[in-house]
């Protein structure tokens, strides 16, 4: 049973692995840290929700080529960046550079939580000075 | 009165914003090219891998550029209506045949009808990238300069046709003349 499981757990393995051209593409690390780094940052436009590194449709399998040839020929990520923007827009970068299109995104979390701080911060404080009779008393709401 | 003030207008703010978000289509996204100039590309025929077809074939003249491929069932549906529109002859239609195998593309145009001016073909989607094609069939709108005017995701149809394309075209024409 042990060595059933085992095998099971390998297999499962070795396929999540076989599923996307997972295999070097550079020999350099450095380089390859660069590649991995990209590609987990680039969305695929096909499977809107995953990066071009986890999705194995070929418009990712096209645009990770692409990135590879671009990393290849020593454009800088921001090159390969500005590359991509300029083709499908800033919606393929999980990460947008902060710009006027984008500012409410990046702004909006900030705003979000200080907003809830703020309303926390009162709702508290007024409950602090109630008068304790009000507790007891009918309740207020 | 005044203790309602504060979530009311929170309220008052954030439904249009929901309203908005929830009528946007997330998967038509808009495409950087409108307005700029449409990428120049240069690729083999599909009919013959010897001649030449690209961005300079439809130069100075205003064209329908249609990506398309044979494993893609939107093109299906839209291709009785493209050849519909060929046929009225209002404007040429390009064909760019995007990462596709070639003997099932001649095959679907020779059993379904041909109502392209030309078709490219990308075999590799090299040329797709760089209109920043994303899924077929898409159909852009070029000016006789070559400025992209429209794009359109998802198969035509002649309300897309007198919604989109014809005001646009028209608009195109005026300002030549």
């Amino acid at each position: 049973m042990r060595k059933f499981l085992f095998t099971l757990v390998l297999a499962t393995v070795a396929f999540s692995s076989y599923a996307i051209d997972s295999g070097q593409a550079f020999d350099d690390p450095e380089m390859q840290a660069r590649y991995e780094g990209i590609i987990s940052e680039v969305r695929c436009l096909v499977c809107q929700n995953q990066t071009i590194k986890d999705s194995n449709v070929f418009l990712a399998a096209d645009l990770r080529r692409e990135i590879r040839r671009m990393l290849a020929e020593g454009m800088t990520d921001g090159e390969i960046a500005e590359f991509l923007v300029a083709r499908y827009g800033e919606f393929v970068l999980y990460r947008p550079p902060m710009s006027g299109k984008t500012l409410i995104l990046w702004l909006a979390p900030p705003l979000l939580i200080g907003f809830g701080l703020v309303v926390v911060i009162r709702v508290l404080r007024r409950r602090m000075s109630m008068p304790l009779d009000d507790e007891v008393g009918q309740g207020s709401g | 009165m005044s203790r309602f003030l504060v979530p009311m207008l929170a309220f008052a703010i954030m439904i249009p914003i929901f309203i908005v978000g929830l009528g946007r289509n997330k998967s038509e996204i808009p495409s950087p090219l409108l307005d700029q100039q449409a990428p120049q590309y240069a690729l083999p025929s599909l009919q013959d891998l010897d001649v030449i077809v690209g961005s300079d074939t439809y130069a100075g003249e205003i064209a329908l550029v249609n990506v398309w491929a044979t494993w893609c069932g939107g093109c299906r549906t839209e291709h009785s209506y493209l050849m519909q529109l060929a046929g009225r002859g209002e404007v040429p239609i390009f064909g760019l045949n995007w990462r596709d195998q070639r003997a099932p593309a001649l095959g679907f145009l020779q059993q379904l009808g041909d109502p392209y001016s030309a078709v490219a073909y990308d075999e590799d989607g090299r040329v797709g990238i760089d209109w920043g094609v994303y899924g077929a069939p898409e159909t852009f709108l070029i000016d006789a300069d070559g400025t992209v005017l429209y794009k359109h995701i998802t198969p035509m149809t002649e309300q897309v046709w007198q919604e989109k394309f014809l005001p646009r075209i028209q608009a195109a024409r005026a300002r030549v003349q």
